[in-house]
């Protein structure tokens, strides 16, 4: 799966397990972009329960604000940036 | 999916997207306060027990924060930063084996007999 | 009813006062932690030595080690380069040891501000910055940070323009943040000594600006 890689554009899965994962709330199901790939670390989801599987790619995605937030947002092109497994994203639609 | 309402009158999905309780980004909240308040001895010491043990490989930084997870809200809204973080690192010592429930009962009684105060009580190790 | 507490009236090495709570009562944290501490002891998982060692070695990192490779990166571009590229190994350079911290440095410009927060919990750059200060750890940051960035932001005095972008940065996994302050103007005849002076904590977090030259 390492198609992922700046600045491909990717979407935060919808996912909402129990336990410890690493993937903020806020950001799922939000599209984003690739800004680096950090290269390959241990799963906290995996480290947090003592195993240690393969490591992961873990990349930084950074989002608008308007993506986030919608309306809410404060300022519309101001941006988060947040490091995630790549497990949790999928490329997103070019539209 | 069926809609119902929960006990605290909150309608829930049958399968809810429950936000954990530390995942907090964007939810409102109120004013910072910016007070600050100078570290303990002992609570260097925990952090110094959390950095040595975990470097020797008993557990690890993602075990820590899942128990601190797991302990719940109420702990964070009640206990300190550091008050949280001894109960992580002996329950992750504990799952590590580094010692057991037995011994920890016994030192505990022990270290409490020695005297009224903190000063009193911690033998050794400056 | 004096005792003789050998460190009740010492400084730590970092030069501040512990809490008077050597004299208060026992609770039953402190027992945990004296007791984990000295299980670990007993069975020899960890000698008194290098607890106490780490405890002053924690306490000798201090904001002041961030700030002197601020000034360094405002006065030596291509060092700035580095940092930029790669700041866990650049920092090296100047004998800060990254360990296993993996450091990105992100830089303010005229037209780019960037703020940290650690939304999950608490991660922040100590190997280099010390303890992050308690209202980082806290409800109020961690939540409102990366909604509202330009309120918080305003709350810590710090008034941005529109035409200056906020880049928020989660820290959400094995990365920690050192943001780069933007230097002051009126600071060109300044060493880098006289400028990591002006580098406040803050500013390396995001919620400041470096201090302007008197």
């Amino acid at each position: 799966m390492s198609t992922l890689r700046a600045p491909v554009k990717v979407r935060v899965k919808d996912w909402f397990p129990p336990g410890h994962v690493r993937t903020p709330f806020f950001l799922r199901g939000k599209v984003g972009v690739i800004e680096r790939e950090l290269g390959p670390f241990h799963n906290p989801e995996e480290l947090a329960y003592r195993q240690k599987g393969a490591p992961r790619k873990l990349l930084r995605v950074r989002f608008e604000m308007s993506e986030i937030w919608g309306e809410d947002a404060e300022t519309p092109t101001d941006t988060l940036d947040a490091e995630i497994y790549e497990h949790w994203l999928e490329p997103a639609d070019a539209t | 999916m069926q809609a119902h309402s929960n006990s605290r009158n909150v309608t829930v999905m049958e399968h809810d997207n429950i936000r954990r309780w530390h995942d907090m980004g964007g939810q409102p909240a109120g004013q910072i306060d910016l007070d600050q308040h100078n570290f303990a001895l002992w609570e260097k010491r925990v952090d110094a027990l959390m950095v040595l043990t975990s470097g020797k490989g008993y557990f690890t930084v993602d075990g820590l924060r899942r128990v601190l997870e797991d302990m719940g809200e109420d702990t964070f809204e009640t206990m300190s930063y550091y008050e949280r973080w001894v109960q992580s690192v002996n329950q992750n010592l504990l799952e590590a084996g580094a010692y057991s429930l037995e011994e920890l009962s016994t030192k505990m009684a022990e270290v409490t007999a020695r005297g009224e105060t903190y000063g009193d009580c911690a033998a050794g190790g400056e | 009813m004096p005792h003789d507490h050998h460190d009740h009236d010492h400084l730590s090495p970092s030069g501040h006062p512990y809490q008077p709570d050597q004299d208060h009562t026992l609770t039953r944290w402190q027992a945990m932690e004296i007791a984990m501490r000295e299980l670990l002891v007993e069975k020899e998982i960890l000698t008194a030595a290098e607890i106490t060692q780490t405890v002053e070695a924690m306490d000798r990192r201090s904001p002041a080690d961030g700030a002197q490779v601020v000034a360094r990166a405002w006065s030596d571009p291509e060092f700035k380069a580095r940092l930029l590229a790669d700041g866990s190994t650049t920092i090296g350079e100047m004998g800060f040891e990254a360990g296993a911290m993996k450091l990105i440095v992100v830089e303010n410009t005229a037209t780019t501000h960037n703020v940290v927060v650690c939304t999950l919990c608490s991660c922040y750059p100590r190997n280099l910055l010390g303890l992050p200060p308690d209202w980082y750890k806290q409800r109020a940051y961690r939540s409102r940070v990366v909604k509202t960035p330009r309120k918080v932001l305003s709350e810590f005095g710090l008034d941005l323009p529109d035409d200056v972008q906020v880049r928020v940065h989660d820290s959400t996994a094995d990365m920690r943040y050192l943001v780069l302050p933007v230097r002051p103007a009126g600071t060109d005849d300044l060493d880098a000594t006289a400028l990591a002076e002006l580098v406040n904590r803050d500013s390396m977090i995001g919620v400041a600006q470096a201090t302007a030259p008197e």
